[in-house]
């Protein structure tokens, strides 16, 4: 289903939980509404299901304004946060609830039942109760039973937030996969950007009520529109004073600028490391931690204290060695604009042919 | 060795206070034997009361059950009623908790006794209500209504309202909603709280007393009578009917204690 | 829909009904009785109240509602604690057996108590020989009062008691301190909540009381008169202004304690 929203707001008493957010989604795609929690996620995704009323704003599917559907009407599964299974009901009562309040025939709701039992790898768990189930069941319970009616939107409220570490994982892949498969258009929220960037076609990241930025998970890494964007996806550091560093003197043009590091942009070692040492600032190691997978390293160049990673493979640094730090590039932003800036220095002025 | 004494104690508190008195309300019923038991039981006065105490216990229970069930409701659940109205209005729902039954009966006098505007206006229309049945029952109404109310209420909130939204975002309507989902999460609640609103119906004595005048074969209810039957020290008579209301008051209780563990299961 | 119009007619039908009863039913009275202590105006309403039977009778009432109040607050707290924490054959009837004053009618309980304390009773006969009566009264009014509000301080220490972890005890007890210490300062001022609460509704709830206290009290004015007999006898004595006046006054103390108890349940639950 096509979703379209314009102009949305809505407060409770006076505080403004969603403030003028447009967007539209193309029919089938995945979409991960992010942000942190408070933000206003949850508040558009009830607008959308017709359990909030907006106080302007359209909300359009197909091209029919739905503002006066009750939730009823509107056709969406949506998938709560703690599932809001019916706990005196097993579970093959509560994905057959949908399709009994329609007054589908009996030996449909029947085959309809059997069909997303077997879909989503309850079978022999239909006569359980929700609480003889482990979270990860109890989630796909909660799938399956919005899935029923065969909604044409799908709408799910921090679907792994209850669940184990653990099973998050294959849970969310399993997630992908089944709404690959049955092409439907889904809309998810949550505050964790891992499980967004994995799970999601499209990313759109709500803060303070705003629609900050949509875009693929890697745009949105690669060119964030604004300030929080940046600092919201990935790890950074910020910089006060950006211009100081070498290779970013050009900053101190914009009085104000701050710049925004993250940890891959920058590259450390000793001196033998690097071919262009006059890109280069002087550094110290303060600390370093294991990672499992690399070294994370945090070093001070001057004032400034950096944080990095580095391969498990070079030479291992120690706190209190000196190094080399290339910065690559900064997300400068001050109150005005934004922008992406690379390290001047690093185009060698007398490039060597090899 | 504290042990010991602190149980001790513990049963000696209980025996003295709760055991015995009910022990000593059986044997005075029998003072003069079975017949005077029965024949104190059935005096025609004392069915006439028994009969009052019934119509109010049936009536009041079924129209607090409905009210109090539909208010809890919408204290919890209603976004048509503002916040600071939803809290008002419940802490208004306790106030006859502390309005002390005799005080209770003269609010309903004052305000549709025969010298009121409305008492007038009802009595002209044919409908006496202090000094007769719909008094009675409407004092009964106002000092049971919060017991519903109150055994409802947390349950409704500790469900919270996301099963109820998820039968919504199903297609089920209220109606639906109501007895498919949220229906089968307060019913021992309910039942805990009608048990408690009959007990209280069969025992209230102050509110009804002043509003009904206590007119025998009118609108004598059995606490009445038994008070009746004291002051004109017919004790005898006054233990066997105490003992009925007394056996009734047993059996609720272990009903309720029933209706407990049922609610604390589901 | 049309089933979406009905609905709405259906939804729109039960909110009146609902607040209309909750109007009518509790808001009204509660108006109306004010509304008629003050009919008669500022000096009436003075004048009822401050009269002298009127006012002995409130200040009795307050008297026994208090002594009442602290010997249930005492025992209440005394039989949570035993019925909570140890195991004992009989425990689980006790403990439904608190109930039993909520349950019993008030008055037959008034009965019994004139049964049992009565001067022909070996309870009234042995206090007589020791030279005080306990019928017609205070004592029987204390003892009917503790009666009827018996489960309140009980019912509110309990949940306490069952909420306390047990590795707050032993904390305590790791950290070098004796049992009575450890009851003293880790589990009392846990429970103390409760017994506050649980002992302000049984104080309000003895102020209110009437069918046992009615029975046993012997009702002489200025000696054994307590306010809600009182208002009774105005009430049957065709005084109506009188008997709300006090009224008033009762209600306005109850309402208080109401509110207060509210109030210290919500901060403690921090809802």
């Amino acid at each position: 289903m096509h979703v379209e929203v314009r102009g949305l707001n809505k407060k409770f008493g006076t505080f403004q939980a969603v403030k003028d957010v447009e967007f539209s989604i193309a029919k089938g795609q995945l979409i991960g509404l992010l942000g942190p929690s408070g933000g206003g996620k949850t508040s558009i995704l009830r607008m959308l299901a017709g359990l909030e009323t907006p106080d302007e704003g359209d909300i359009v599917f197909h091209g029919q304004r739905v503002n006066d559907l009750p939730p009823q009407e509107r056709g969406i599964g949506f998938v709560f946060q703690n599932y809001a299974l019916f706990k005196h009901m097993t579970v093959a009562e509560n994905i057959a609830f949908g399709l009994e309040v329609k007054k589908w025939p009996k030996a449909k709701v029947k085959e309809r039942v059997a069909e997303l039992v077997e879909l989503t790898g309850l079978k022999g768990f239909e006569s359980r109760y929700p609480h003889q189930l482990s979270g990860g069941q109890r989630q796909r319970v909660a799938f399956a039973r919005a899935l029923a009616p065969e909604p044409q939107l799908l709408l799910l409220d921090e679907p792994f937030a209850a669940i184990d570490a653990k099973i998050r994982h294959e849970l969310r892949s399993w997630l992908r996969e089944m709404i690959d498969r049955l092409g439907i258009t889904s809309i998810f929220v949550t505050h964790d950007q891992d499980e967004a960037i994995e799970v999601a076609d499209e990313i759109m990241i709500i803060n303070q009520g705003r629609l900050e930025q949509k875009g693929s998970p890697w745009e949105i890494y690669k060119d964030p529109q604004t300030p929080f964007v940046a600092g919201f996806i990935g790890e950074s550091t910020i910089v006060e004073d950006i211009a100081s560093l070498r290779g970013f003197a050009d900053a101190a043009i914009w009085p104000g600028t701050k710049g925004l590091i993250r940890p891959e942009y920058i590259e450390i070692g000793k001196e033998s490391e690097f071919s262009l040492l006059s890109a280069t600032e002087a550094g110290k190691v303060k600390h370093i931690h294991f990672r499992g997978s690399e070294w994370l390293v945090e070093v001070a160049v001057g004032g400034i204290k950096l944080v990095t990673y580095r391969s498990l493979e070079k030479e291992v640094l120690h706190p209190g060695d000196a190094v080399q730090v290339l910065v690559h590039r900064a997300y400068l932003f001050n109150d005005n604009d934004s922008w992406v800036m690379e390290n001047k220095l690093k185009e060698d002025p007398m490039p060597v042919h090899i | 060795m504290m042990r010991r004494l602190w149980i001790g104690l513990t049963v000696v508190v209980f025996g003295l206070l709760l055991i015995i008195p009910l022990f000593r309300i059986a044997q005075g019923a029998f003072d003069s034997g079975w017949s005077g038991f029965w024949h104190g039981l059935t005096r025609p006065e004392a069915l006439h009361a028994l009969l009052m105490t019934g119509i109010i216990a049936v009536v009041v229970t079924i129209v607090n059950a409905f009210f109090g069930v539909m208010l809890s409701l919408y204290l919890v659940r209603a976004t048509w009623l503002g916040r600071k109205l939803k809290r008002l209005m419940n802490s208004i729902v306790d106030l006859p908790f502390a309005v002390s039954p005799v005080i209770g009966g003269l609010m309903i006098v004052l305000l549709m006794g025969p010298d009121t505007a409305l008492g007038a206006l009802l009595g002209r229309a044919g409908i006496d209500i202090v000094y007769a049945l719909p008094g009675m029952v409407v004092a009964t109404l106002f000092v049971t209504f919060p017991l519903v109310v109150r055994e409802v209420i947390p349950v409704l909130q500790e469900i919270g309202s996301q099963q109820e939204e998820a039968a919504h975002m199903m297609g089920a309507y209220a109606w639906t909603t109501f007895w498919r989902v949220t229906w089968p999460s307060i019913r021992w609640s309910v039942v805990y709280g009608v048990v408690l609103t009959v007990a209280r119906c069969l025992g209230e004595f102050g509110a009804v007393l002043v509003v009904s005048g206590n007119i025998l074969f009118k609108t004598q209810t059995a606490t009445t009578l038994v008070y009746q039957d004291v002051e004109n020290f017919n004790l005898t008579a006054a233990n066997a009917v105490a003992l009925a209301l007394a056996a009734g008051s047993v059996l609720l209780l272990l009903f309720m204690e029933w209706a407990k563990s049922r609610k604390e299961v589901h | 829909m049309t089933n979406m119009l009905q609905s709405r007619w259906w939804s729109w039908g039960f909110r009146s009904a609902v607040l209309l009863y909750f109007v009518l039913l509790i808001v009204f009275p509660i108006l109306g009785i004010y509304g008629q202590s003050l009919s008669g105006g500022w000096h009436a309403f003075l004048d009822n109240v401050t009269e002298a039977l009127a006012w002995k009778s409130v200040l009795l009432t307050v008297k026994l509602a208090l002594i009442s109040t602290a010997i249930n607050a005492a025992i209440g707290t005394m039989a949570a604690w035993v019925l909570i924490r140890y195991r004992f054959p009989g425990r689980r009837l006790l403990n439904s057996l608190v109930d039993l004053p909520f349950a019993l009618p008030t008055a037959v309980v008034g009965l019994m108590i004139l049964l049992l304390l009565g001067p022909r009773s070996p309870i009234g006969q042995g206090a007589e020989s020791l030279g005080f009566t306990i019928l017609f009264h205070e004592p029987a009014i204390v003892i009917a009062m503790v009666f009827v509000t018996f489960p309140f301080v009980i019912r509110s220490v309990q949940p306490l008691l069952e909420e306390l972890d047990a590795s707050e005890e032993e904390a305590a007890y790791t950290m070098g301190a004796s049992p009575a210490r450890t009851f003293f300062r880790v589990i009392l001022p846990c429970m103390l909540p409760g017994i506050a609460s649980g002992a302000m509704l049984a104080f309000s709830r003895a102020l209110a009381e009437f069918g046992a206290v009615v029975l046993v009290a012997g009702n002489i004015p200025g000696k054994t008169l307590i306010a809600s007999v009182y208002i009774f006898g105005e009430i049957e004595s065709d005084n109506p202004a009188g008997a709300a006046a006090i009224s008033v006054l009762l209600l306005t103390l109850s309402f208080l304690i109401l509110w207060i108890v509210n109030y210290v349940q919500t901060r403690r639950t921090g809802r």
